[in-house]
Protein backbone atom coordinates (compact mmCIF):
# COMPACT_ATOMS: atom_id res chain seq x y z
CA UNK A 1 0.00 0.00 0.00
CA UNK A 2 2.93 2.25 -0.19
CA UNK A 3 3.16 2.30 -3.73
CA UNK A 4 0.74 5.07 -5.82
CA UNK A 5 -1.87 3.25 -7.92
CA UNK A 6 -1.41 2.84 -11.15
CA UNK A 7 -4.12 4.15 -13.70
CA UNK A 8 -6.63 1.26 -13.98
CA UNK A 9 -6.45 -0.68 -17.65
CA UNK A 10 -9.73 -0.89 -18.92
CA UNK A 11 -12.55 -2.93 -17.44
CA UNK A 12 -12.54 -6.47 -18.20
CA UNK A 13 -15.24 -9.14 -19.05
CA UNK A 14 -14.25 -12.58 -19.15
CA UNK A 15 -15.70 -15.67 -19.40
CA UNK A 16 -14.34 -18.75 -17.58
CA UNK A 17 -14.87 -22.22 -15.82
CA UNK A 18 -13.84 -21.11 -12.42
CA UNK A 19 -13.70 -17.83 -10.58
CA UNK A 20 -11.84 -17.77 -7.08
CA UNK A 21 -11.93 -15.30 -4.81
CA UNK A 22 -8.71 -15.26 -2.93
CA UNK A 23 -5.10 -15.31 -4.37
CA UNK A 24 -3.65 -17.12 -0.91
CA UNK A 25 -1.89 -20.47 -0.65
CA UNK A 26 -5.10 -22.43 -1.14
CA UNK A 27 -6.45 -20.12 -3.89
CA UNK A 28 -3.28 -20.83 -5.92
CA UNK A 29 -3.38 -24.41 -5.07
CA UNK A 30 -6.98 -24.82 -6.42
CA UNK A 31 -5.34 -23.55 -9.33
CA UNK A 32 -3.36 -26.85 -9.57
CA UNK A 33 -5.93 -29.38 -8.70
CA UNK A 34 -8.88 -27.76 -11.64
CA UNK A 35 -5.77 -27.48 -13.74
CA UNK A 36 -4.96 -31.00 -13.97
CA UNK A 37 -8.83 -31.39 -14.85
CA UNK A 38 -8.70 -29.04 -17.68
CA UNK A 39 -11.09 -26.34 -15.35
CA UNK A 40 -9.38 -22.52 -16.22
CA UNK A 41 -9.62 -20.27 -13.47
CA UNK A 42 -9.48 -16.14 -12.72
CA UNK A 43 -8.23 -15.64 -9.39
CA UNK A 44 -9.30 -11.67 -7.44
CA UNK A 45 -7.23 -10.40 -4.52
CA UNK A 46 -7.22 -7.21 -3.32
CA UNK A 47 -4.02 -7.46 -2.65
CA UNK A 48 -1.51 -6.43 -5.33
CA UNK A 49 0.31 -9.40 -5.35
CA UNK A 50 -0.16 -13.36 -4.81
CA UNK A 51 0.13 -15.01 -1.30
CA UNK A 52 -2.70 -13.64 0.68
CA UNK A 53 -1.84 -13.84 4.58
CA UNK A 54 1.27 -15.92 3.87
CA UNK A 55 2.98 -12.85 1.86
CA UNK A 56 1.25 -10.14 4.00
CA UNK A 57 1.53 -10.73 7.20
CA UNK A 58 4.72 -12.73 7.37
CA UNK A 59 6.70 -13.32 4.13
CA UNK A 60 9.59 -14.12 6.39
CA UNK A 61 8.12 -16.56 9.13
CA UNK A 62 8.76 -19.95 8.89
CA UNK A 63 5.92 -22.57 7.99
CA UNK A 64 6.78 -26.15 9.75
CA UNK A 65 3.69 -27.87 8.55
CA UNK A 66 3.88 -28.41 5.50
CA UNK A 67 3.73 -31.66 4.55
CA UNK A 68 6.92 -32.70 2.99
CA UNK A 69 8.61 -29.42 3.11
CA UNK A 70 10.65 -29.70 6.80
CA UNK A 71 10.50 -25.54 6.78
CA UNK A 72 9.32 -22.95 4.49
CA UNK A 73 8.42 -19.19 4.51
CA UNK A 74 5.35 -17.34 3.90
CA UNK A 75 6.96 -16.03 0.51
CA UNK A 76 9.08 -19.15 -0.33
CA UNK A 77 5.38 -21.20 0.05
CA UNK A 78 3.53 -18.58 -2.30
CA UNK A 79 7.04 -18.27 -4.86
CA UNK A 80 6.61 -22.33 -4.99
CA UNK A 81 2.85 -22.52 -5.51
CA UNK A 82 2.73 -19.85 -8.16
CA UNK A 83 5.46 -21.79 -9.79
CA UNK A 84 3.46 -24.85 -9.75
CA UNK A 85 0.28 -23.67 -11.14
CA UNK A 86 1.83 -21.74 -13.98
CA UNK A 87 1.55 -24.24 -16.73
CA UNK A 88 -2.12 -23.62 -16.34
CA UNK A 89 -2.28 -19.55 -17.22
CA UNK A 90 -4.59 -18.92 -14.09
CA UNK A 91 -5.58 -15.25 -15.11
CA UNK A 92 -4.99 -12.49 -12.03
CA UNK A 93 -7.09 -9.01 -11.15
CA UNK A 94 -4.74 -8.26 -8.49
CA UNK A 95 -5.45 -4.62 -6.34
CA UNK A 96 -9.39 -5.73 -6.87
CA UNK A 97 -12.01 -6.14 -4.09
CA UNK A 98 -15.27 -9.09 -5.55
CA UNK A 99 -18.01 -6.57 -4.42
CA UNK A 100 -20.85 -8.11 -6.38
CA UNK A 101 -22.05 -11.51 -7.00
CA UNK A 102 -25.52 -12.07 -9.61
CA UNK A 103 -26.85 -15.27 -10.88
CA UNK A 104 -27.56 -15.39 -14.90
CA UNK A 105 -30.52 -16.59 -16.41
CA UNK A 106 -28.38 -19.60 -17.46
CA UNK A 107 -27.16 -20.04 -14.07
CA UNK A 108 -23.97 -18.93 -14.04
CA UNK A 109 -22.21 -16.89 -11.92
CA UNK A 110 -21.34 -13.09 -12.41
CA UNK A 111 -18.52 -11.72 -10.32
CA UNK A 112 -18.03 -7.71 -10.03
CA UNK A 113 -15.20 -6.10 -8.68
CA UNK A 114 -14.75 -2.73 -7.43
CA UNK A 115 -12.32 -1.62 -10.45
CA UNK A 116 -15.33 -2.70 -13.31
CA UNK A 117 -13.58 -6.27 -14.06
CA UNK A 118 -16.84 -8.56 -14.96
CA UNK A 119 -16.04 -12.13 -14.72
CA UNK A 120 -18.58 -15.34 -15.35
CA UNK A 121 -18.35 -19.03 -14.79
CA UNK A 122 -20.41 -21.71 -13.45
CA UNK A 123 -18.46 -22.00 -10.18
CA UNK A 124 -17.20 -19.34 -8.10
CA UNK A 125 -15.24 -20.98 -5.17
CA UNK A 126 -14.39 -18.15 -2.28
CA UNK A 127 -10.59 -18.76 -0.95
CA UNK A 128 -10.85 -15.28 1.08
CA UNK A 129 -8.82 -16.48 4.54
CA UNK A 130 -10.21 -14.32 6.83
CA UNK A 131 -11.55 -11.62 4.68
CA UNK A 132 -10.22 -8.27 2.54
CA UNK A 133 -7.10 -6.92 3.77
CA UNK A 134 -7.75 -3.10 4.20
CA UNK A 135 -6.23 -0.29 6.07
CA UNK A 136 -6.44 0.34 9.76
CA UNK A 137 -8.96 2.85 10.67
CA UNK A 138 -7.52 4.47 14.15
CA UNK A 139 -9.76 4.75 16.91
CA UNK A 140 -10.76 8.01 16.69
CA UNK A 141 -14.55 9.15 17.24
CA UNK A 142 -15.85 10.71 14.13
CA UNK A 143 -12.74 9.98 11.80
CA UNK A 144 -15.34 8.12 9.32
CA UNK A 145 -16.87 11.45 8.33
CA UNK A 146 -13.37 12.40 7.01
CA UNK A 147 -12.54 9.41 5.14
CA UNK A 148 -11.98 10.15 1.38
CA UNK A 149 -12.37 13.74 1.48
CA UNK A 150 -9.79 15.10 4.20
CA UNK A 151 -8.26 11.47 5.74
CA UNK A 152 -6.87 8.95 3.34
CA UNK A 153 -5.58 5.70 3.66
CA UNK A 154 -3.95 5.52 0.75
CA UNK A 155 -2.37 8.41 -1.80
CA UNK A 156 -3.68 7.90 -5.06
CA UNK A 157 -1.78 11.07 -6.82
CA UNK A 158 0.64 13.43 -5.22
CA UNK A 159 -0.87 16.45 -6.74
CA UNK A 160 -3.99 16.06 -3.93
CA UNK A 161 -1.38 16.86 -1.48
CA UNK A 162 0.26 19.90 -2.58
CA UNK A 163 -0.26 23.22 -0.68
CA UNK A 164 -1.70 21.28 1.88
CA UNK A 165 -0.98 21.00 5.79
CA UNK A 166 -0.08 17.32 5.37
CA UNK A 167 -0.20 15.13 9.12
CA UNK A 168 0.74 11.60 8.89
CA UNK A 169 0.66 9.07 11.73
CA UNK A 170 2.90 5.83 11.56
CA UNK A 171 6.58 4.05 12.06
CA UNK A 172 6.00 1.71 9.11
CA UNK A 173 7.61 2.45 5.61
CA UNK A 174 4.89 3.95 4.34
CA UNK A 175 4.24 6.35 6.46
CA UNK A 176 8.00 6.62 6.51
CA UNK A 177 8.00 6.55 2.19
CA UNK A 178 4.64 8.95 2.09
CA UNK A 179 6.84 11.33 4.63
CA UNK A 180 9.84 12.10 2.36
CA UNK A 181 7.59 12.02 -1.02
CA UNK A 182 4.95 14.33 0.07
CA UNK A 183 7.47 16.66 1.90
CA UNK A 184 8.80 18.74 -1.02
CA UNK A 185 5.04 18.63 -1.97
CA UNK A 186 3.12 19.75 1.37
CA UNK A 187 2.79 23.34 2.90
CA UNK A 188 3.52 22.06 6.47
CA UNK A 189 4.57 17.59 6.82
CA UNK A 190 3.99 16.56 10.17
CA UNK A 191 4.94 13.21 11.13
CA UNK A 192 3.91 11.47 14.84
CA UNK A 193 4.75 8.31 15.43
CA UNK A 194 3.86 6.90 19.59
CA UNK A 195 7.89 6.69 20.03
CA UNK A 196 10.60 7.86 19.05
CA UNK A 197 12.03 4.42 16.69
CA UNK A 198 10.96 2.88 13.18
CA UNK A 199 10.10 -0.29 11.88
CA UNK A 200 10.82 1.21 9.00
CA UNK A 201 14.00 1.22 6.19
CA UNK A 202 16.76 2.30 7.73
CA UNK A 203 18.00 4.71 4.80
CA UNK A 204 14.56 6.85 5.00
CA UNK A 205 14.89 7.15 8.51
CA UNK A 206 18.13 8.83 8.32
CA UNK A 207 16.65 10.89 5.52
CA UNK A 208 13.35 11.88 7.66
CA UNK A 209 15.48 12.65 10.70
CA UNK A 210 17.59 15.11 8.27
CA UNK A 211 14.61 16.96 6.63
CA UNK A 212 13.61 17.60 10.57
CA UNK A 213 17.64 19.01 11.54
CA UNK A 214 16.88 20.95 8.40
CA UNK A 215 13.88 22.28 9.43
CA UNK A 216 12.19 21.28 6.42
CA UNK A 217 9.84 18.92 8.48
CA UNK A 218 8.27 18.03 11.90
CA UNK A 219 8.41 14.79 13.80
CA UNK A 220 6.72 14.53 16.82
CA UNK A 221 6.67 11.57 19.60
CA UNK A 222 2.67 11.71 19.43
CA UNK A 223 -0.68 10.01 18.70
CA UNK A 224 -4.00 11.99 17.28
CA UNK A 225 -6.86 12.10 20.00
CA UNK A 226 -9.31 14.04 18.53
CA UNK A 227 -10.25 15.58 14.86
CA UNK A 228 -11.71 19.07 14.48
CA UNK A 229 -13.49 20.50 11.03
CA UNK A 230 -16.29 20.00 9.74
CA UNK A 231 -18.51 18.72 6.74
CA UNK A 232 -15.35 16.24 6.42
CA UNK A 233 -13.05 18.57 6.43
CA UNK A 234 -10.12 18.69 8.77
CA UNK A 235 -8.71 21.79 10.22
CA UNK A 236 -7.05 20.38 13.22
CA UNK A 237 -6.16 17.31 15.25
CA UNK A 238 -5.77 17.32 19.13
CA UNK A 239 -2.27 15.78 19.62
CA UNK A 240 -1.32 13.61 22.60
CA UNK A 241 2.25 13.36 23.37
CA UNK A 242 4.17 10.71 25.51
CA UNK A 243 3.97 12.67 28.56
CA UNK A 244 -0.07 12.56 28.02
CA UNK A 245 0.62 16.66 27.69
CA UNK A 246 -2.49 17.33 24.84
CA UNK A 247 -1.88 20.21 22.19
CA UNK A 248 -3.76 21.61 19.02
CA UNK A 249 -2.45 21.28 16.01
CA UNK A 250 -3.28 22.58 12.33
CA UNK A 251 -3.58 20.49 9.68
CA UNK A 252 -6.25 19.52 6.52
CA UNK A 253 -5.18 16.34 5.44
CA UNK A 254 -4.10 13.70 7.69
CA UNK A 255 -2.95 10.19 6.69
CA UNK A 256 -2.75 7.19 9.23
CA UNK A 257 -0.34 4.29 7.92
CA UNK A 258 -1.10 1.59 10.48
CA UNK A 259 -0.85 -1.59 8.04
CA UNK A 260 -3.46 -3.40 6.99
CA UNK A 261 -6.21 -5.57 9.08
CA UNK A 262 -8.90 -8.18 7.96
CA UNK A 263 -12.35 -7.34 7.47
CA UNK A 264 -14.60 -9.85 5.69
CA UNK A 265 -16.14 -7.53 3.09
CA UNK A 266 -19.09 -7.64 0.76
CA UNK A 267 -18.30 -11.36 0.61
CA UNK A 268 -20.69 -11.00 3.94
CA UNK A 269 -23.89 -9.81 1.77
CA UNK A 270 -23.51 -12.99 -0.95
CA UNK A 271 -26.21 -14.88 0.73
CA UNK A 272 -23.88 -17.45 1.53
CA UNK A 273 -25.72 -18.32 5.41
CA UNK A 274 -22.69 -16.79 7.26
CA UNK A 275 -22.28 -18.31 10.62
CA UNK A 276 -19.71 -16.39 12.75
CA UNK A 277 -18.26 -14.88 9.26
CA UNK A 278 -17.38 -18.09 8.10
CA UNK A 279 -19.09 -20.22 5.34
CA UNK A 280 -20.50 -23.82 6.35
CA UNK A 281 -19.75 -26.09 3.54
CA UNK A 282 -20.18 -30.31 3.58
CA UNK A 283 -16.97 -32.09 3.67
CA UNK A 284 -17.23 -34.11 0.49
CA UNK A 285 -17.38 -31.45 -1.66
CA UNK A 286 -16.89 -28.47 0.46
CA UNK A 287 -19.51 -26.34 -1.69
CA UNK A 288 -21.51 -23.48 0.56
CA UNK A 289 -25.77 -24.02 0.91
CA UNK A 290 -25.87 -22.51 -2.66
CA UNK A 291 -24.75 -25.32 -5.68
CA UNK A 292 -21.77 -23.87 -7.47
CA UNK A 293 -20.47 -21.81 -5.19
CA UNK A 294 -17.64 -23.55 -2.86
CA UNK A 295 -15.52 -22.37 0.09
CA UNK A 296 -12.28 -23.46 0.84
CA UNK A 297 -9.49 -22.53 3.07
CA UNK A 298 -9.63 -20.71 6.68
CA UNK A 299 -12.98 -19.16 5.01
CA UNK A 300 -14.76 -22.38 5.60
CA UNK A 301 -16.50 -24.28 8.69
CA UNK A 302 -17.31 -27.80 9.33
CA UNK A 303 -17.24 -30.04 12.13
CA UNK A 304 -13.51 -30.68 12.91
CA UNK A 305 -12.53 -27.33 10.91
CA UNK A 306 -8.40 -26.97 11.19
CA UNK A 307 -7.32 -23.44 10.16
CA UNK A 308 -4.60 -25.47 8.63
CA UNK A 309 -2.71 -24.70 5.08
CA UNK A 310 -2.71 -28.47 4.31
CA UNK A 311 -6.39 -28.57 5.04
CA UNK A 312 -7.18 -26.03 2.95
CA UNK A 313 -5.15 -28.19 0.11
CA UNK A 314 -7.02 -31.19 0.54
CA UNK A 315 -10.33 -29.18 0.38
CA UNK A 316 -9.02 -27.70 -2.66
CA UNK A 317 -8.50 -31.23 -4.33
CA UNK A 318 -12.20 -32.23 -3.56
CA UNK A 319 -13.72 -28.64 -4.90
CA UNK A 320 -12.13 -30.16 -8.05
CA UNK A 321 -13.84 -32.86 -8.35
CA UNK A 322 -17.01 -31.54 -7.90
CA UNK A 323 -16.85 -28.33 -9.88
CA UNK A 324 -15.38 -30.59 -12.91
CA UNK A 325 -19.08 -32.11 -12.76
CA UNK A 326 -21.22 -28.62 -12.68
CA UNK A 327 -18.33 -27.22 -15.69
CA UNK A 328 -18.29 -30.32 -17.62
CA UNK A 329 -21.94 -32.19 -17.17
CA UNK A 330 -21.57 -34.30 -20.06
CA UNK A 331 -18.00 -35.61 -19.33
CA UNK A 332 -17.01 -38.65 -17.47
CA UNK A 333 -14.39 -37.70 -14.94
CA UNK A 334 -11.03 -39.87 -14.68
CA UNK A 335 -9.24 -40.05 -11.51
CA UNK A 336 -5.59 -39.84 -12.45
CA UNK A 337 -2.15 -39.59 -10.42
CA UNK A 338 0.42 -37.51 -11.62
CA UNK A 339 2.96 -40.00 -10.87
CA UNK A 340 1.47 -42.48 -13.92
CA UNK A 341 -0.76 -40.08 -15.88
CA UNK A 342 0.89 -39.19 -18.94
CA UNK A 343 -1.77 -37.12 -19.88
CA UNK A 344 -1.56 -35.02 -16.67
CA UNK A 345 2.22 -34.94 -17.14
CA UNK A 346 1.35 -33.42 -20.57
CA UNK A 347 -0.80 -30.58 -18.60
CA UNK A 348 2.22 -30.24 -16.12
CA UNK A 349 5.04 -29.46 -19.59
CA UNK A 350 7.00 -32.33 -18.05
CA UNK A 351 5.71 -35.19 -20.36
CA UNK B 1 -3.09 -18.87 36.15
CA UNK B 2 -5.89 -16.25 36.60
CA UNK B 3 -5.87 -13.52 33.86
CA UNK B 4 -8.08 -10.16 34.50
CA UNK B 5 -9.54 -9.20 31.43
CA UNK B 6 -11.19 -5.97 30.36
CA UNK B 7 -12.57 -6.37 26.90
CA UNK B 8 -13.78 -3.03 24.62
CA UNK B 9 -17.29 -2.71 26.24
CA UNK B 10 -15.44 -2.20 29.50
CA UNK B 11 -17.24 -5.54 30.93
CA UNK B 12 -14.16 -7.60 32.95
CA UNK B 13 -13.78 -11.57 32.47
CA UNK B 14 -11.56 -13.89 34.64
CA UNK B 15 -9.94 -16.18 31.85
CA UNK B 16 -7.94 -18.83 32.58
CA UNK B 17 -4.07 -18.80 31.16
CA UNK B 18 -2.30 -22.35 31.10
CA UNK B 19 1.42 -21.73 32.07
CA UNK B 20 3.51 -21.78 28.95
CA UNK B 21 1.10 -20.57 26.82
CA UNK B 22 0.68 -17.25 25.44
CA UNK B 23 -2.18 -14.54 26.64
CA UNK B 24 -2.96 -13.96 23.42
CA UNK B 25 -4.35 -18.20 23.65
CA UNK B 26 -6.29 -17.36 26.92
CA UNK B 27 -7.86 -14.28 25.90
CA UNK B 28 -8.72 -16.25 22.51
CA UNK B 29 -9.66 -19.55 23.77
CA UNK B 30 -12.04 -17.75 25.83
CA UNK B 31 -13.48 -15.98 23.53
CA UNK B 32 -12.89 -12.94 23.89
CA UNK B 33 -12.46 -10.38 20.91
CA UNK B 34 -8.74 -11.01 20.12
CA UNK B 35 -8.16 -11.48 16.95
CA UNK B 36 -4.93 -12.75 16.34
CA UNK B 37 -4.85 -12.87 12.45
CA UNK B 38 -1.20 -13.73 12.67
CA UNK B 39 -1.63 -16.32 14.65
CA UNK B 40 0.48 -15.50 17.79
CA UNK B 41 3.62 -15.19 14.86
CA UNK B 42 4.28 -11.55 16.28
CA UNK B 43 3.22 -10.26 12.81
CA UNK B 44 -0.03 -8.53 12.58
CA UNK B 45 -0.30 -6.55 16.33
CA UNK B 46 -3.93 -7.48 16.11
CA UNK B 47 -3.89 -9.13 19.87
CA UNK B 48 -2.92 -5.66 21.19
CA UNK B 49 -4.03 -4.73 25.20
CA UNK B 50 -2.67 -2.65 27.50
CA UNK B 51 -0.90 -3.88 30.82
CA UNK B 52 -1.86 -2.79 34.26
CA UNK B 53 0.90 -0.83 35.63
CA UNK B 54 0.86 -3.54 38.57
CA UNK B 55 1.82 -5.96 36.10
CA UNK B 56 3.89 -3.67 33.46
CA UNK B 57 7.04 -3.83 34.92
CA UNK B 58 7.03 -7.52 35.69
CA UNK B 59 6.79 -8.67 32.07
CA UNK B 60 9.87 -9.20 30.17
CA UNK B 61 11.05 -5.86 27.83
CA UNK B 62 9.07 -6.41 24.72
CA UNK B 63 11.86 -7.77 21.85
CA UNK B 64 12.86 -5.28 19.10
CA UNK B 65 10.15 -7.16 16.74
CA UNK B 66 7.44 -7.02 19.30
CA UNK B 67 8.46 -3.10 19.53
CA UNK B 68 8.24 -3.12 15.32
CA UNK B 69 4.91 -4.78 15.57
CA UNK B 70 4.00 -2.27 17.80
CA UNK B 71 4.63 0.67 15.34
CA UNK B 72 1.32 -1.52 13.36
CA UNK B 73 -1.12 -0.99 15.74
CA UNK B 74 -3.50 1.85 16.29
CA UNK B 75 -3.44 3.99 19.82
CA UNK B 76 -0.41 2.42 21.38
CA UNK B 77 0.38 3.77 24.99
CA UNK B 78 3.49 3.45 27.45
CA UNK B 79 1.90 0.26 28.70
CA UNK B 80 1.15 -1.24 25.32
CA UNK B 81 2.04 -5.20 24.88
CA UNK B 82 1.56 -7.55 22.16
CA UNK B 83 -0.24 -10.10 24.14
CA UNK B 84 0.93 -13.53 21.45
CA UNK B 85 4.37 -12.24 23.62
CA UNK B 86 3.81 -12.46 27.13
CA UNK B 87 4.05 -15.91 28.44
CA UNK B 88 1.80 -17.17 31.28
CA UNK B 89 4.35 -17.62 34.28
CA UNK B 90 3.34 -18.29 37.53
CA UNK B 91 4.94 -14.47 38.82
CA UNK B 92 2.03 -13.21 36.43
CA UNK B 93 -0.92 -14.61 38.13
CA UNK B 94 -3.84 -12.23 38.32
CA UNK B 95 -2.55 -10.04 35.12
CA UNK B 96 -4.78 -7.59 34.58
CA UNK B 97 -4.95 -6.75 30.67
CA UNK B 98 -7.55 -4.32 28.45
CA UNK B 99 -8.39 -5.30 25.57
CA UNK B 100 -7.20 -2.34 23.04
CA UNK B 101 -9.69 -0.71 20.43
CA UNK B 102 -9.61 -2.33 16.36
Amino acid sequence: MNSMTPVNPPPERAETDVIIIGAGPIGLFAVFELGLLDLKCHLVDILDRAGGQCTELYPEKPIYDIPGIPLVTGQELTDRLTQQIRPFGAQFHFGEMASALHRLEDGRWQLSTDAGTVLVAPVLVIAAGGGSFVPKRPPIAGIEDYEGKSVFYAVRRIEAMRDRDVLIAGGGDSALDWTLNLAPVARRLTLVHHRDGFRAAQHSVTRMRELVAEGKIDFHVASVKALHGAGGQLEAVTLAGADKKEWRHGANAFLPFFGLTIKLGPIAEFGLNLHENLIPVDTAKFQSSTPGIFAIGDINSYAGKLKLILSGFHEAALMAQAAFKICRPNEKLRFQYTTSSSSLQKKLGVA
Amino acid sequence: MKIIAIDRKGVEHTVEGTIGWTVMEALRDAGLPVAAECGGACACATCHVYVDEEWFGKLSPPSPEELDMLDMAVAVESNSRLSCQIRCDPALEGIKVTIAPE
